[in-house]
């Protein structure tokens, strides 16, 4: 409890630190949000100049604005597009479901491929199958998603004469249609990884069953997959959740390139634009949102721990 | 780190050193792997130096019609804009291991600089620095290259930043950890004893037992560094044209691919081939150098 308080307090901490980061990074911007409005919006004059900084509160000062920023963070407030004019809260509100759908149907995805079949190559010991796992997982860590994507849309183009629709279907409005629409980028992001758990769980089921307690299992005739699944498995997951843990930030940055090339209107898609548009309250709200994430997320996954594994009882 | 960190002798002299090279090559040859991944990236790196005479015709000269398929006279065929794509595919090989051990450079510099003094000097340093490094540690790494690089402008030099402020924190974790392994060692303190200056005690007590997880560290984060290369040119914010960068070569392609396909098909297979060629290696040292196993 007491280790859920401090790792929880830590969490907090690392955000604010992250916060820090992006606010003082958007300072240090060359040009002003002025220019880059009045850039495509014609000439002003010095004073419309001044009402403009005024009016998004960039004439106070800078510890003056962070702190002011944070405040309205706290309170769900992460400013306005420059650009549209909506509130960034409401646009993240909408984003983020399509990004977590997609990560979530991938690392679901990827635990159901991968850990099956990484307890298969685990039956054998031979180099052979080691090398072929090896080899095959680090081509997962080598080939660039975006890479895949872009072939899997020839592939879908050229064999069924698919492209990958224009506009965006929630999933509560039409599952189907949004699964359909879903399948090759959860596809692009995944088959990466899956090589990459494959690898992972041959290795942590490996060094389980050369394990005492496996052969006592053995000895006492629990049928073979029984052994595998109720003893063996079991125990070799632990490693297995820290590298799906790990992925889950090599997923969020996938996310981003992945929902550029599918046109999917998420999160990643909503950062990029924000980039290229040099609208700097959505930069920074979306990436406060990647960082909540992804360290709510690494949180997660220590607390699955204890849940996996008895022993493990943090002070 | 749960396995224990093999404690290094001071370096050897230039016969010690002959043999640590045969010894070298004797177990690169029992490890297959990192074997495959020396000579890939051994012919990818010449490649990329011969650069001028393999491609003559250089990356940006316009000299055919533009998306013809791989034939005869352009046996990758011809981009978009009618320039040789196998110019620029071997051009490319420059960019991406340019900025792959400059940005490894950095991130070495800044990390392992970091974590050996984090680890030697202890204290509220280690506390300070290391918070610093969690902070950076809690965005995902493409995140955080394209938050920076969205501000810095897109441009080599700064994507080359960008990826090696991302990666320092990994370096700064793993050179902490054996850097204090060792200072409690009573050899640190008989060369504090007999004198030696602080900078003596770190570059030769120090710095040999951190340089072997930094060494597999350092040809790991190559891969991601070029992969993370190639991403942010395809995303536009990375290398600009007309430079060839292979991820802003298959980023161009995507215009064309239905009608060229080759054109989005071949810089993958550059960026992949190159990016396994470093997996490999860095794995195989991983074996070699573990402790646990031994082959050294």
């Amino acid at each position: 409890m007491r280790y859920l308080v401090r790792r929880s307090l830590w969490t907090i901490a690392a955000l604010l630190g992250v916060s820090v980061l992006i606010f003082v990074l958007v300072r240090l911007l060359p040009g002003t949000i002025v220019d880059i409005l009045t850039g495509t919006e014609g000439q002003l004059s010095a004073d419309q100049k001044a009402a403009v900084m005024h009016e998004f509160g960039l004439d106070r000062p800078v510890p003056v604005q962070y702190g002011l920023w944070l405040v309205s963070m706290a309170h769900g407030n992460f400013g306005v597009s420059f650009r549209s004019g909506q509130p960034v809260g409401d646009l993240l509100v909408s984003r983020l479901p399509i990004t977590i759908e997609l990560a979530v149907l991938c690392v679901v995805g990827v635990a159901i491929v991968g850990i099956p079949l990484g307890i298969l190559a685990s039956v054998s010991r031979s180099v052979r199958v080691k090398t072929l796992v090896q080899i095959v997982g680090l081509l997962g860590l080598s080939v660039p998603n975006f890479w895949i994507a872009v072939l899997l849309i020839i592939f879908a183009s050229y064999q069924f004469h698919w492209l990958p629709a224009l506009i965006y279907v929630p999933v509560w409005s039409q599952p189907w249609v949004n699964l359909q629409q879903m399948f090759l980028p959860v596809l692009s992001l995944s088959l990466g990884l899956v090589a990459v758990v494959v690898r992972m769980t041959r290795s942590s089921m490996l060094e389980v069953l050369s394990q005492e307690f496996v052969k006592v299992a053995q000895a006492k005739g629990v049928p073979p997959f029984g052994v595998l699944l109720r003893h063996a498995l079991r125990n070799a997951l632990i490693p297995i959740i820290t590298v799906l843990g790990l992925q889950v930030g090599y997923l969020l940055g996938g996310v981003v390139i992945t929902e550029q090339i599918f046109g999917l209107p998420g999160l990643g898609w909503m950062l990029l634009n924000g980039v290229y548009q040099r609208d700097y309250p959505v930069v920074q709200g979306t990436v406060m949102l990647f960082a909540a994430t992804f360290v709510v997320v690494n949180l997660a996954v220590d607390l699955a721990y204890t849940y996996l594994d008895p022993r493990i009882r943090y002070e | 780190m749960s396995q224990p960190l093999p404690i290094v002798a001071p370096s050897p002299g230039a016969a010690g050193r002959r043999r640590a090279a045969a010894r070298w090559l004797r177990a690169l040859r029992r490890t297959p792997v990192a074997l495959i991944g020396a000579v890939t990236i051994a012919c990818i790196v010449l490649i990329a130096l011969l650069a001028p005479v393999l491609a003559p015709v250089g990356p940006s000269a316009q000299i055919a019609t533009p998306l013809l398929q791989p034939g005869k006279t352009f046996i990758a065929g011809t981009d978009q804009l009618g320039r040789d794509e196998l110019n620029r595919l071997i051009y490319g090989a420059r960019v991406s291991l340019y900025v792959g051990v400059l940005a490894v450079a950095v991130a070495l510099g800044i990390g392992g600089t970091t974590g050996v003094a984090a680890g030697f000097f202890g204290g509220w340093l280690d506390n300070v620095a290391m918070r610093v490094m969690d902070v950076l540690f809690s965005l995902p790494a493409l995140v955080l290259a394209i938050a920076i690089t969205a501000i810095l402008g897109p441009s080599l030099t700064n994507v080359m930043l960008a990826i090696g402020i991302v990666y320092a924190p990994t370096f700064a974790r793993i050179a902490r950890g054996p850097t204090l392994a060792v200072v409690r060692l009573p050899y640190i303190e008989a060369a504090r004893a007999i004198g030696a200056s602080t900078s003596a005690i770190v570059l030769r007590h120090v710095v040999p037992n951190v340089s072997a997880p930094l060494l597999v560290q350092t040809t790991v984060s190559l891969s991601t560094a070029i992969l993370t290369e190639a991403a942010l040119s395809f995303l536009g914010l990375g290398t600009q044209p007309p430079t060839p960068s292979w991820g802003l070569m298959l980023s161009d392609a995507r215009q064309y691919m239905l009608i060229d396909p080759w054109i989005a098909v071949l810089p993958g297979i550059a960026i992949a081939v190159t990016v396994l060629g470093f997996n490999l290696l860095g794995d195989g040292l991983r074996d070699l150098l573990d402790p646990r196993i031994r082959i050294l």
